[in-house]
């Protein structure tokens, strides 16, 4: 493999590493708080508002009923207007972006519904405001599902910012697709799909570490 | 400990209902009639069977349920009227602990028993001398910095209780504080209890189901059946003179005085016309507990007396005997007179034949 190739592959995994960040750090910015309203909104919870509750969940499911490579190119007006052009990597973290949202929204809400409701209940008795409720007893309490569940996001993610080929998104999968598959070079197929492989892994290995590190639970098995 | 001011307050229902709505329409009502009222300072049992609405009653003294009808008021404050800032400002004075203890498994003995504070606004270095009283206070100094699976049930009831007292409350509630918890460490938590009640002076609200919970610690209980206070009053005059049929079978599970079934088989409600005996609950209390009255009453009235079952044993610090006994059911009438009037209470229960 010459050395340009290698060149190109080392930029693709950047560019690839770029997109998932940035889109999950943006993803988790708007998820998570999301994800904590659509966990207290329902119907006798915290901040009870079944109708808010109902209307944010329909907005959720539609976003992510749409598949991933229809949303890209759907909402290229909107991508251009925030990031001022529709191609390139930087454009591609807009519906990265947006589909994560509803994802980590999905995660995050389910994370919560599994905190303890003798907890919320202890925490009301000390007169905590739902803020701090939220702040101190939900989020805490959440973070090792939650940190899975950004774990399973972020995994999400790579497999999609391969699809942002489709704008000129670049990226591994995107280097994949041109040169292994349009140029013939099953090589160059091998090396995208190793390297996604390891990126996986890596990334599966380092959320599975942080979750049991936050998770001060007593193991599964031996009961509380 | 730093000492309180205002110390403890009372509770008082005032013919308080909760009535909730029902799925399918219509309401059900969980207490109704409800009328208390828990003396500042005391250690007060309200005891029942599940979903006798003592749950209900318990959490109507934090807001964390609303009275439909009636008040309930914690010193002179109306709890089921407060809202916002003024309904955690009345929280912060009543500390709660929990059946299954309520705390963050993502913070250590320390941490959960600074939550309270943490929460009403106090800043860190206070935080840090407290809760190392708290910790203190509750014995838990050399699992400060652990977390709560790495401890025992009792020793998580000792931190629910730290973190209750965090705020420094006039009021302590007990959620069937000591239900999930072996005999052993039911007596610890409910001496660190009746500890606190005389050191800081305290009102202390528990629910429980378990009598023996109330003879060990409560001055008073009222008993709750189907959603209403059927008796009330000081532990010692409710054991030994229940009232209540409700009362007596909580009574009957912890005095250890049931009738033997080969008794309670045959027993009948209405006296035999010709010969049969007579079954008698003798309750000794005060300075009779200890009398020696069945001797007595053999050789005074010459009646004869089986003993079918009978414990003494102290509330408080007062002793209390309760016997079952069995005697000629044509004397009966003669030797209840006589025990009455050496201060002794009876009740017939039935007949065999």
């Amino acid at each position: 493999m010459s050395a340009n190739l290698i060149n190109l592959l080392i930029e693709a995994t950047g560019q690839t590493l770029y997109m998932v960040a940035i889109s999950t750090l943006l993803g988790t910015l708007f998820g998570l708080p999301l994800g904590v309203f659509l966990a207290i909104s329902q119907r006798g919870e915290l901040l009870s508002s079944p109708w808010v509750n109902k209307v944010l969940g329909l907005v959720v499911n539609a976003t992510r009923s749409v598949p991933f490579i229809i949303l890209v190119v759907a909402i290229i007006p909107f991508t251009r207007a925030i990031a001022g052009t529709s191609i390139g990597t930087t454009a591609a973290i807009v519906p990265l972006t947006i589909a994560a949202v509803p994802f980590i929204a999905r995660l995050v809400e389910n994370a919560i519904r599994e905190v303890d409701g003798g907890l919320i209940e202890a925490a009301r008795a000390m007169g905590a405001t739902p803020f701090q409720i939220i702040r101190k007893v939900l989020i805490p309490e959440a973070l090792p599902a939650i940190t899975l569940g950004l774990t399973l996001a972020v995994v999400s993610l790579i497999g999609y910012s391969a699809m942002v080929g489709a704008v000129g998104g670049e990226g591994l999968g995107d280097l994949g697709i041109r040169y292994g598959y349009q140029r013939f070079m099953p090589d160059v197929m091998a090396v995208v799909v190793v390297i996604l492989i390891v990126l996986v892994q890596l990334v599966q290995s380092i959320g599975e570490w942080i979750a049991a590190r936050v998770d001060k639970r007593a193991p599964k098995g031996r009961g509380q | 400990m730093t000492s309180h001011d205002g110390q403890a307050a009372s509770i008082i229902f005032d013919t308080v209902g909760k009535s909730f709505a029902k799925p399918g329409g219509g309401t059900v009502s969980a207490i109704s009639d409800v009328s208390l009222t828990v003396e500042a300072g005391t250690i007060t049992g309200i005891i029942g069977r599940s979903g006798a609405g003592k749950s209900t009653m318990l959490r109507m003294v934090n807001g964390l349920e609303r009275p439909t009808s009636g008040k309930v008021l914690v010193g002179d404050q109306d709890v089921g009227t407060a809202r916002g800032a003024k309904l955690r400002a009345i929280r912060r004075d009543v500390g709660m602990i929990f059946q299954h203890f309520n705390l963050l498994s993502s913070r250590t003995v320390s941490e959960n028993i600074a939550l309270p504070l943490e929460i009403a606004g106090i800043g860190g270095a206070e935080i840090k001398t407290r809760v190392a009283d708290l910790v203190d206070r509750v014995g838990l100094t050399a699992q400060a910095d652990r977390y709560p699976s790495e401890l025992s049930g009792g020793q998580k009831q000792r931190v629910g209780i730290a973190r209750a007292l965090a705020t420094e409350p006039k009021i302590l509630l007990s959620d069937e504080a000591t239900s999930a918890l072996d005999p052993e460490t039911t007596q610890t938590v409910l001496s660190l209890l009746k500890d606190i009640n005389r050191d800081l002076g305290l009102t202390i609200l528990l629910i429980t189901h378990e009598m023996a919970v109330v003879r060990d610690i409560a001055s008073h209980v009222a008993v709750i059946e189907g959603g209403q206070i059927v008796e009330a009053g000081t532990t010692y005059d409710v054991f030994t003179a229940p009232q209540h049929p409700t009362t007596r079978s909580f009574l009957s599970g912890v005095t250890g005085v049931t009738l033997p079934a080969f008794i309670k088989d045959k027993i009948i409600a209405e006296r035999p016309t010709s010969g049969g005996e007579e079954v008698v609950r003798v309750t000794f209390s005060g300075k009779h507990a200890t009398d020696p009255m069945l001797a007595l009453l053999t050789r005074d009235l010459g009646i004869e007396v089986n003993i079918l079952a009978g414990a003494v044993e102290e509330i408080g610090t007062q002793p209390f005997g309760n016997l079952l006994v069995s005697l000629d059911a044509t004397k009966g009438d003669e030797a209840r007179a006589y025990l009455e009037r050496h201060g002794l209470l009876t009740e017939v229960l039935g007949y065999v034949g």
